[in-house]
């Protein structure tokens, strides 16, 4: 009985945090119109600031608590409504989205950055030195009574903030209609700040206080939110009591798993898991409204022409031959990666592209793929390779399930808890049978893979390896692009478009999600034993949520309806990292870093990078004179790159130089004179998207 | 009906855009305090970029607005509505997910107190009294027009501006709720008015306007002789 109030006081103050760091989304949520994927992050740099503060330069601990709370919290909220929120207030759900994943990654990359974490932080409770308090049986120590009291306090404060105050009131008006509230006088800016500001502080205070019970760790607390959303699920986003009794529930099973669940090894897994566990349950279990608003603005699919394919396949298989040609053979292992990781990056353009599905777990099926690849294929049996695709690609249908109830946040939610579930107990069990079949994972450790044998042609050095991924980067990037010019690529579109109208002109909804699941789940299952092969021996860690983030952020970045976006993702995910390595240790995090502030850079073409590449290089690929001379540079910087020793970067360098160059002749070239009449429009000079708009506009007016 | 002659709202030479198309070319207007203008005209032809302009939310390419002889332009709409401009917008002029109590909330930026204008609103409005707790997104077409334009009402502005007030609602509720727009001109308001169908307003319009693919094509007195300025450019043969 003892040991049951126990339990329950540790459960119901781990609750106390929870529910403090989940009404900090749901004040987020109503009243800033976004599901911030960093609230967490915010938190856990809060905890470090505190620590910094308090432990490392030793200030009183009241000061330290107003510098974080007062000081640094608002203006990390003022910072994220500026520089993230506001540039993609007008467009959609999916991009404010990404804009908090990239926060997400940019805060723990900064976390680690600037402390380094191997270094142990113990940071001390609450008034620890006090004797805990007895509450009949009940033992309470200061710092759980003090949780407790916080929360009911901020619960308290908020409901009344948002129902009684007329600040309250407008930042609600503000999310449901912007242009409305600044009619009346009020000012949505102000509201939006203000709302940033509470809830990044409201992640400051749940920060602080868990930071004692848990170790101080980046990654670690900011994935505790996972707990979080659960609790804020419950409350669907916006019912600040009910997120309250989620926090309960979710505090109370972990304390009681913790305390009740016998000891074997495979279920302390499940503790941690369950969490996530919960938050699946709770997304299919509840109904979900989507935030009022109707800003939606849909980013085009492009759709690639069959030319425009085969030189991208061209591309891709240029580069491969151009690194396996100039670079040493550890260089070919390290650059190497850029292909699978392309494979798996080319798994969003079906999924979240074309279908406007999205998912976050798409590192973590193509961990699936590696290891069924690893055990399957360790004496090289192609046969293994289309088995590991099969294996992502039911897992793939399987999360799809699910995904046909819940869409925009809430699928992202669930693809969440999905990972996390995997990352935190599937992927560290050990070797289980299942109906006399033995399956094994990662056997709590690494599994080592091998290449594969192609009709007897054995693929292992990593130069043979390295064209076996390009190919396959090659052959998916045509795929995709016929898949997008054909039916079910325009069934995709539609079904983004509007899953109502798909659903009403005779669609089969159920059908097309599993499938285009199922699909991309196979594309990353591919390219994760691709990746497996180059990297020889797999862990688990590699195939994290966490470590999944950045090919999804740049994978958006590059833009997801494009085929390039392989390519791309692979080469900017690889290369900047590899370049950088050489400047030593202070570098290592910067590429982390670099992703998200791309992904913020984001808000500015959300069209994607490669539409603008392309928009800026087609005038150059149309020009045969000017081709043909960089295509012949092209290869003379290959040929001293390749015959001159340390010649790679200087002949990289001028590469690039002058393909700038001649990009700038061509677009010059091409751009017409400036008074083309309109008659000769889309004839001497190429057709624009508003000429239409102007000639009917100039006909009305004339007539 | 007291009609001043100093213009309180005016538009000077007014020209809008969208991504570079203009679709105002050069809107001249004014509006006197006590006056009902009435804005006609074909869909698309620009009446409600019109009201946008004068009320900050989209601000004119070229041209000048004025408030009682002031320049304005370029003001943001949280300022002018302070400053005594209320458009009630077209469609839905209410917050959805807000109670009508919060809707009625949001409305004493302007100045006036919470009392004051839950008083004068449930007065004017007995309905929204009985539904002072129920989300304004689920109040009936017309119950939603009476609370969107009990804005009008409460926040004494200067000027105010009404986009197709009648949209899907029955004839009688129309009548009604331009009745009270009469009564608020006659309080010394300017009302500037953009209908669909001239019928309902031109009963208590002083004025009106026909405005056509962003130029106004003819105004003066609402007699006969607009109807058949009206039924011409709706028929699409401008003379
Ligand atoms: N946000 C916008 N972006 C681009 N074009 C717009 C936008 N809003 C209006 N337009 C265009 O400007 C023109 C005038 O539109 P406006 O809404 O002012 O017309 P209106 O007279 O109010 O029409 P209606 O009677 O149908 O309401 C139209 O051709 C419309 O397509
Ligand atoms: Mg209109």
């Amino acid at each position: 009985m003892d040991q049951f109030l126990a339990f329950t006081v540790v459960g119901l103050s781990t609750a106390a945090i929870y529910a403090v760091i989940g009404s900090g989304l749901v004040l987020t949520h109503t009243t800033a119109g976004v599901f911030n994927f960093a609230h967490g992050a915010a938190g856990m740099l809060a905890a470090f600031a505190y620590w910094q503060l308090a432990v490392g330069w030793g200030w009183p601990v009241p000061a330290a608590l107003a510098v974080v709370l007062l000081v640094l919290a608002p203006a990390f909220g003022l910072l994220a409504e500026r520089v993230l929120m506001r540039p993609v207030q007008a467009l959609g759900e999916a991009e404010r989205l990404v804009m908090t994943v990239a926060l997400l990654t940019g805060c723990i990359a900064l976390a680690r950055w600037v402390w380094d974490p191997n270094t142990p932080r113990p940071l001390a409770a609450f008034l620890a030195g006090e004797p805990a308090l007895r509450l009949g049986p009940a033992v309470v120590t200061w710092h759980q009574a003090i949780t407790m009291a916080t929360a009911l306090a901020i619960a308290g404060g908020l409901w009344f903030l948002l129902h009684r105050t007329r600040a309250g009131t407008e930042m609600r008006a503000s999310v449901d209609d912007r242009a409305l509230a600044g009619l009346t006088g009020a000012d949505p800016l102000r509201a939006g700040r203000l709302a940033w500001v509470l809830g990044i502080q409201l992640a400051a205070v749940g920060g602080i206080l868990i930071a004692p019970t848990v170790a101080l760790d980046a990654q670690q607390l900011s994935l505790l939110i996972v707990s979080a959303y659960t609790a804020a699920v419950f409350g669907r986003l916006r019912s600040l009591p009910l997120t309250f009794l989620g926090a309960v529930v979710v505090g109370l099973l972990e304390a009681y798993l913790a305390g009740y669940l016998p000891q074997n090894d495979y279920l302390p897994g499940l503790r941690l898991a369950a969490p996530a566990l919960l938050l699946l349950l709770a997304l299919l279990a509840f109904p979900h409204r989507r935030l009022p608003g109707r800003d939606r603005t849909l980013v085009r699919v492009p759709l690639p022409g069959r030319r425009g394919g085969l030189v991208l396949a061209g591309c891709v298989l240029a580069v491969a031959l151009v690194l396996v040609s100039v670079l040493t053979e550890d260089e070919v292992i390290s650059y190497g990666t850029l292909f699978p990781i392309g494979v798996i990056a080319l798994s969003y353009v079906p999924l979240a592209g074309y279908a406007g599905q999205i998912s976050l777990c798409q590192l973590s099926i193509a961990g699936i793929g590696a290891v069924v690849w690893g055990h399957l294929g360790a004496h090289g049996a192609l046969w293994a390779l289309p088995v590991a695709v099969l294996v992502a690609a039911a897992v793939g249908a399987l999360v799809a399930l699910p995904a046909l109830r819940l869409s925009g946040i809430y699928l992202a939610l669930g693809t969440v808890a999905f990972a996390t579930v995997l990352d935190r107990w599937i992927f560290t069990l050990p070797a289980f049978h299942v109906l006399g079949v033995r399956i094994s994972l990662f056997d709590q450790g690494s599994v080592s893979v091998a290449g594969p044998d192609l009709f007897g042609l054995r693929l292992t050095s990593p130069t043979d390896l390295v064209l076996f991924s390009a190919f396959c980067l090659a052959v998916t990037s045509l795929g995709l692009a016929a898949l997008r010019r054909g039916r079910f690529g325009r069934r995709l579109v539609a079904l983004r478009d509007s899953e109502a109208a798909y659903a009403t002109l005779g669609g089969r909804l159920l059908a097309a999600k599993v499938a285009v699941f199922a699909l991309s789940a196979g594309i990353a299952g591919l390219g994760g034993a691709l990746y497996g092969m180059q990297l020889q021996t797999v862990t688990a860690d590699q195939f994290s949520l966490v470590a999944g983030l950045p090919v999804f952020l740049i994978a958006v970045v590059g833009g997801l309806g494009s085929v390039g976006t392989g390519l791309f993702t692979g080469l900017a995910y690889v290369v900047p990292v590899q370049l950088l390595d050489g400047l030593g240790g202070w570098a290592q995090n910067l590429p982390a870093l670099l992703v998200a502030l791309a992904g913020l850079g984001f808000a500015h073409s959300p069209a994607g990078v490669i539409a603008r590449l392309r928009a800026q290089w087609t005038p150059l690929g149309r020009d045969r004179q000017l081709l043909t001379a960089l295509l012949g540079v092209l290869a003379l910087c290959w040929a001293v790159a390749v015959l001159v020793p340390a010649g790679g970067r200087p002949a990289l360098a001028a590469a690039l130089v002058v393909a700038m160059v001649l990009r700038n002749r061509a677009a010059a070239r091409a751009a017409a004179p400036a008074d083309v009449p309109p008659e000769w429009w889309g004839v001497r000079r190429p057709w624009r998207p508003e000429d239409g708009e102007v000639l009917s506009r100039a006909t009305a007016a004339a007539s | 009906m007291t009609v001043n002659d100093s213009p309180l709202l005016e538009l000077r030479g007014v020209r809008a855009a969208y991504h570079g198309i203009t679709v105002l070319h050069g809107v001249d207007l004014t509006v006197a305090a006590g006056q009902v203008v009435a804005l006609l005209g074909p869909n698309g032809a620009g009446k409600t970029t019109v009201l946008k302009a004068a009320a900050g939310l989209h601000p004119p390419s070229a041209g000048q607005l004025l408030m009682g002889g002031r320049d304005v332009t370029g003001i943001r709409p949280g300022r002018l509505a302070r400053a005594g401009v209320c458009l009630i917008p077209e469609g839905r002029g209410v917050f959805p997910n807000l109670s009508v109590r919060d809707n009625l909330l949001m409305m004493t930026f302007c100045g006036r107190g919470r009392e004051e204008i839950e008083e004068t609103a449930y007065d004017r409005f007995p309905v929204l009294a009985a539904r002072r707790t129920q989300q304004a997104g689920t109040l009936s077409g017309g119950e939603q027009q009476m609370l969107a334009l009990a804005r009008g009402l409460v926040t004494d502005p200067a000027v105010l501006l009404l986009d197709e007030l009648s949209m899907g609602l029955a004839p009688l509720v129309v009548a009604e709720l331009y009745e009270l727009v009469a009564e608020i001109a006659r309080q010394g308001v300017a009302v500037l008015v953009v209908e669909q169908f001239a019928a309902a307003v031109l009963k208590i319009a002083d004025h009106a306007a026909v405005l056509v693919r962003g130029r106004i094509q003819w105004q003066g007195h609402p007699d006969s002789s607009l109807q058949a300025e009206l039924s011409s450019y709706y028929l699409g043969s401008p003379t």
